[in-house]
């Protein structure tokens, strides 16, 4: 072949492998754009329906109001300024109030005159809260127009209610999914660790060879079930024996998904602590059993300590995998949008929320932006659980040597 | 007095031998160093004392093995409280993932000490006995993987001596050291003699001169032959032993 | 020794060990037994409904009879579409890592980036693959649309099954290869790639495996609710397994009656993963015996 060739052909391959080399790398670079461009651009929004405006009057002192005052205002559940930094009682007024203030004829056959009469009203009314359409905002409008629902982060990591589709302001708190997600994974490992570490010390170190051969591969196609598939389980098994037991009105709840995840989890913290066990040096169990201690005694206070840093990865993969879920969680846990009181009550974790409304957010809206920022939320979640996984695996390695 | 005795041992892996009938008598206060090439059963046979070989699957022994004239492969005897009775250092160093000082306190707590006072005393009496204190007294509390290779090996000695075995199993205890940290060991085994009975499995035909009273030779798990060191060393009665310590295999 | 009665210590050592392990042992097989139960629950339940005609024939009266026909199809079109882009990429980048970079900070990095991506839940994907694939690039909700988003999550498991096959191979055979004047890749595609191939053939069939249940990746990039027709280019949407078993027992128009329906995706899927076990196992045991002999 033709030196020349082969040497071009060498470097033309060398550069199509780096190239695929690089893809993963150029996917989790994608990955965060997309996600955090999405996600980071709902901040600033408006959680108010669009083309919809607030305006108060000019001697009013309040100057932003939060998408979850808007509803309490409307809901009447604060009905004075005070609550607000201002002063006086709220007098709530909507395009269809118009009526009590002007008649047909003032306001014009073709509304032509409709966005000076509210002009005037809340020229007039010092307590009024006002909510129109942009469009009837007269041109030297009286009133003061505030910033009304934009969406910051404190109203998006405190706010406490999670209803994206509430009119007519957005309530775009993800608190309770947030701690949905970590009651639910909290559980789920509470559930699975203590067994996932009794089946791993077991495996490693108590059965015998045989038995250790057919359970290994048994566990392991445990984590190839698909999730869907488990979430079909639970909601067909778990949850109504979770009803009956409980006695609950339903049984979709916060402890099914546990039940589940911890389910879930179990291969992943089985194999990897019984990797990090396996690993003990063998002369260091003997060591200790020359010593007069028994096998039980070795195990507890050799080979634990010796693979702790793996047993400790281990949870918190185990947690990571939990938080992640998806498909199991949505089909069984309920998916109210609350703050959690009691595992076994409804819940709803971040990937449910995302799986279960991105469908019917509008593209590029604020629901379909929020959605997005769960999605960040949960990316930054799992990707500081791998960080710390690394870290304490990797410090590990450092002190052994 | 006799202190560890074998009659007629064999011993089995599975169905291929590594011991034939092995007799071999050790006194107390004395150092017995087992040579020969590798895969000759020296560690088989050394790990015959402590029961360290029921651990192994699929094994058998037949003939008896005594200490202090009972045989402790018999029903009834507690291997834990056996392996009291016996210390054993392993070839490479391997402390726990502890605080050297919980190294040395490890076997007290497992045979059920409590007594914290007691526990101090002890530790510190065994880590001045293996010559250790001096460099090591200001960092009890540190992990035992910070010290050295040779000390860490003659804390695994201490280790072994907390529990005050009446004999101590040593296999290949300095092969993973430098010269230095060797002869420390070594002059240690002087120290010990006085008070155990030692087994050393060694490759290190200078050590075995140095540091035994009697040597047993090894050779496909048969014994060879056995006597005083010095015998051994410089007038054996067999030709394979000659061969063996003039370097001709092995 | 000091005041400790030996027989006592001895028993309650002896009492504490066997308890401990009697437990050990119980919850062992307990975990065992629920991986049992689930696989047989779904196994008893399902199998009187697979048919011939679950398989090959189409939904029916709102997915309350008839078959899964085009869920099985969507689902083949998915892995093959995924496998399609992720196989050959993700081998290369394995062999990149393992074959052509030294050690040192790329390797890190491509390393870190890949654990990373391994990482990253699946839902994530899904919303990736929604922003990129379905709206930047207009693919639309498609299988094209889907296969990518499912590709790249599928990438890191077939990275590391080759990377781990590679490392399998020996050096000698390379530096044999390389002493004979061979280049870095004949000896990569003549030595080294021959000798990891079933390695890398069951890092393939386990990445089939984790493709063919994946759900949320394919909510939002190519699942189809009720699609009584197969695709019939790749800018078609499809229905594929795992969705259509979400859909069905969850928020299908009757949820009761479509339940044995349900029982019966379950098993399919089930056994497309027991499949892909099985076949990985004996491809590893099987070819892994052979290499030894060589
Ligand atoms: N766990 C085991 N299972 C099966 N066979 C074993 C085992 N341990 C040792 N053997 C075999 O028993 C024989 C004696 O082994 P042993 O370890 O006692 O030799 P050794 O004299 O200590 O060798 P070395 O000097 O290399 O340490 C060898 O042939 C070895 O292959
Ligand atoms: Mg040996």
């Amino acid at each position: 072949m033709n030196p020349f060739f082969k040497k071009f052909s060498e470097k033309f391959i060398e550069g199509l492998l780096m190239i695929s080399g690089t893809v993963t790398s150029l996917t989790v670079v994608l990955i965060v754009f997309f996600l955090f461009k999405e996600g980071i651009s709902v901040f600033n929004k408006k959680a108010v329906e669009e083309g919809y405006v607030i305006a108060v009057n000019k001697s009013n002192k309040v100057n932003s109001i939060s998408p979850e005052d808007i509803k309490n205002i409307f809901d009447q559940k604060i009905t004075s300024w005070k609550d607000l930094g201002g002063k006086d009682s709220i007098i709530l007024f909507r395009l269809e109030d118009i009526s009590t203030y002007f008649t047909d004829e003032q306001i014009g056959e073709n509304f032509e005159r409709l966005p000076a009469c509210i002009s005037r009203v809340v020229d007039s009314i010092p307590q009024i809260f006002a909510f129109f359409p942009e469009k009837y905002m007269d041109k030297n409008f009286k009133g003061k127009e505030i910033e009304a629902g934009k969406i910051s982060f404190n109203t998006f990591f405190g706010g406490k209610e999670w209803f994206p589709t509430a009119q007519p302001a957005a309530q775009l708190g993800a608190k309770p999914l947030i701690l949905g997600t970590l009651w639910v994974s909290l559980g789920a490992i509470l559930l699975a660790l203590p067994l996932g570490l009794a089946a791993a010390i077991y495996m490693s170190e108590i059965a015998k060879d045989k038995v250790r051969r057919v359970m290994k591969p048994l566990i392991e196609l445990l984590a190839g079930i698909p999730s869907v598939v488990y979430g079909f389980f639970g909601l067909v098994v778990i949850v109504p024996a979770i009803q009956k037991l409980f006695n609950l009105p339903v049984g979709e709840t916060g402890l099914a998904g546990s039940i589940i995840l911890g389910i879930m989890a179990l291969p992943t913290i089985i194999t990897i602590s019984e990797d990090a066990m396996r690993n003990t040096p063998r002369s260091m169990k003997e060591a200790s059993l020359a010593l007069g201690a028994s096998k039980w005694q070795t195990i507890c206070r050799v080979v634990i300590p010796h693979s702790i840093s793996g047993i400790t990865a281990a949870a918190i993969l185990g947690i990571g995998r939990a938080i992640g879920e998806t498909m199991a969680v949505l089909m069984v846990t309920g998916n109210a949008a609350v703050i959690p009181h009691s595992i076994l009550e409804p819940m709803r974790t971040i990937p449910a929320t995302i799986a279960a409304e991105l469908g019917e957010a509008p593209n590029g809206g604020v629901h379909y932006k929020a959605l997005f920022a769960l999605g960040c939320i949960l990316f930054v979640m799992t990707l500081v659980i791998n960080l710390t996984v690394e870290f304490i695996t990797g410090s590990k390695k450092y002190k052994k040597h | 007095m006799l202190k560890l005795e074998s009659k007629q041992v064999n011993f089995y892996y599975g169905s291929s031998p590594a011991l034939k009938d092995i007799n071999l008598e050790m006194e107390s206060n004395t150092v017995t160093a087992l040579i020969g090439p590798s895969g000759c059963g020296k560690s088989t046979y050394l790990r015959l004392f402590n029961r360290m070989n029921d651990l192994i699957d699929n094994t058998k022994l037949t003939g008896e093995v005594l200490i202090d004239g009972i045989d402790i492969y018999k029903k009834g005897i507690n291997v834990d409280t056996l392996r009291k009775m016996t210390g054993m250092v392993f070839q490479k160093p391997n402390p726990f993932p502890k605080s050297i000082f919980e190294n040395v306190a490890y076997g007290l707590r497992v045979n059920g000490i409590t007594d914290k006072q007691f526990i101090e005393e002890r530790v510190e009496t065994t880590i001045k006995q293996v010559v250790l204190w001096d460099e090591v007294k200001d960092k009890l509390k540190k992990s035992a993987f910070e010290l050295s290779g040779g000390q860490q090996q003659r804390l695994c000695i201490a280790r072994a001596l907390a529990i005050q075995p009446s004999v101590i199993l040593m296999d290949e205890p300095t092969s993973a050291l430098d010269p230095i940290s060797t002869s420390k060991v070594e002059e240690l085994i002087h120290e010990l003699k006085s008070k155990y009975t030692i087994v050393i499995v060694t490759h290190n035909m200078q050590q075995a001169a140095r540091v035994s009273d009697h040597t047993a030779f090894f050779y496909l798990g048969e014994l060879v032959e056995v006597g005083t060191t010095k015998k051994i060393f410089t007038n054996p009665t067999q030709e394979k032993t000659q061969n063996y310590i003039t370097g001709r295999f092995g | 020794m000091k005041q400790v009665d030996e027989n006592k210590l001895a028993k309650s050592k002896k009492r504490k060990q066997s308890l401990a392990f009697f437990m050990f042992g119980f919850i062992g097989f307990v975990i065992v037994g629920i991986l049992l139960t689930v696989l047989s629950f779904i196994v008893f339940k399902g199998v009187s409904v697979i048919s011939w005609d679950f398989i090959t024939k189409m939904p029916e009266e709102g997915m309350t009879r008839g078959g899964i026909y085009p869920a099985i199809i969507g689902t083949l079109c998915l892995v093959g579409g995924s496998m399609i882009f992720a196989f050959p990429i993700g081998v290369m980048a394995a062999i990149y890592m393992n074959e052509y970079v030294r050690d040192g900070i790329i390797k890190k990095i491509i390393k870190q980036m890949t654990n990373n991506l391994s990482g990253i839940p699946s839902i994530v994907f899904g919303l990736f693959g929604m922003a990129l694939f379905v709206n930047k690039l207009g693919f639309g909700d498609s299988i094209l649309a889907g296969s990518l988003t499912l590709g790249l999550l599928a990438l890191p498991v077939v990275i590391r099954t080759t990377e781990e096959a590679l490392k399998g191979v020996d050096d000698t055979f390379r530096h044999a290869s390389l002493g004979l004047g061979a280049t870095k890749w004949q000896t990569t595609r003549r030595v080294v790639l021959p000798i990891a191939f079933p390695n890398i053939i069951t890092g393939l069939i386990l990445s089939v495996g984790r493709v063919s249940g994946e759900t949320a990746p394919i909510l939002f990039t190519v699942a189809a609710y009720f699609l009584p027709k197969l695709p019939t280019s790749i800018f078609d949407q499809a229905m594929a397994l795992p969705y259509h078993l979400y859909v069905i027992s969850t928020s299908g128009t009757n949820i009761e009656e479509s339940r044995p329906i349900a029982y019966g995706t379950a098993l399919v899927l089930i056994i497309i993963v027991l499949l892909t076990n099985i076949l990985a196992n004996f491809l590893r045991k099987y070819f892994g015996k052979k290499v030894k002999m060589n």
